[in-house]
């Protein structure tokens, strides 16, 4: 049996399957908002130094993808340690050989990719018009603006994909979570006048 | 040489993974016919009957299956070999 085809049977094992969405959407939404508030800020600002903006949300994706990916993986290893540890005890015997052993291993590993990846590949097609106008090529907008636009799409994807996790209409979990966001923009352009 | 063609097996094993995936972890190294039957459950736990049919089983990779799927062999309750 392969790592990949362990995968499903590890998370059955440790039951991480609604761990790992809630931690995608957790995070992935942290980074779609910071990257929404940063890009409507800059541009509020009236910047046209793309490579300023270039850098402050690189740093700020940079920061969230390690934040989420560290933060998750030291508390889902000390869960899963306590977890193995419990079920030892109700076993009264070794598991250290056991594929709840592998699991416990391997799951805080998949958990902290997932936790790092969400909000920094968000972040990333969110700035993508930026980092393209940056590097040359020309876009039928402008790239401020347009990446908000893909702000408000990110969020709208991660709620209708809530929807359809908890099985409502998925449209309205989407515009649920563009009201977020509207609100988020709302503050920012109150504390920019 | 001897084989064992039958063996019924007393086993404590945690809910997960359940009685499906672990008759299939028992049955995939040897293409052996399992039956499991769940005689008790507590919190934590369950006992199980695990009897096991195959020309020639291989106690060992059993046992290794039995492990592997994170339970204990508590007894081997019934045998069938065949010389």
């Amino acid at each position: 049996m392969t790592t990949l085809d362990r995968l499903p049977l590890w998370l059955d094992l440790s039951r991480s399957h609604g761990i790992v969405r809630r931690y995608f959407v957790v995070n992935g939404f942290d980074g779609a908002l910071t990257m929404l508030g940063l890009v409507i800020a800059f541009y509020l600002s009236g910047t046209e130094d793309l490579d300023l903006v270039a850098g402050a949300c690189i740093g700020a994706a940079l920061a969230l993808g390690i934040s989420g990916s560290t933060s998750a993986y030291l508390s889902e290893a000390a869960e899963r340690r306590r977890a193995l540890s419990d079920l030892q005890d109700a076993m009264l015997s070794d598991l250290s050989g056991s594929l709840h052993s592998s699991a416990s291993r391997a799951v805080p590993w998949l958990i902290a990719l997932v936790n790092g990846a969400a909000p920094l590949a968000l972040s990333l097609v969110i700035i993508a018009p930026v980092l393209l106008a940056r590097s040359g090529v020309a876009l039928p907008f402008p790239a401020l603006p347009t990446a908000i636009v893909l702000g408000f799409v990110s969020i709208f994807g991660l709620g209708a994909f809530l929807g359809r996790v908890a099985g409502t209409a998925w449209w309205w979990s989407g515009v649920k979570a563009v009201v977020i966001g509207l609100l988020t923009a709302a503050l920012i352009l109150l504390i920019n006048r | 040489m001897v084989h064992v063609t039958r063996l019924v097996l007393d086993v404590l094993k945690p809910h997960k993974p359940n009685a499906l995936e672990f008759s299939c972890l028992i049955a995939e190294p040897g293409g052996y016919r399992v039956n499991v039957t769940v005689l008790e459950m507590d919190e934590n736990t369950e006992t199980l009957r695990v009897e096991i049919s195959g020309e020639q089983i291989d106690f060992d990779a059993v046992q290794r299956a039995v492990s592997e799927a994170g339970a204990s062999l508590h007894s081997i309750d019934e045998v069938d070999v065949q010389g």
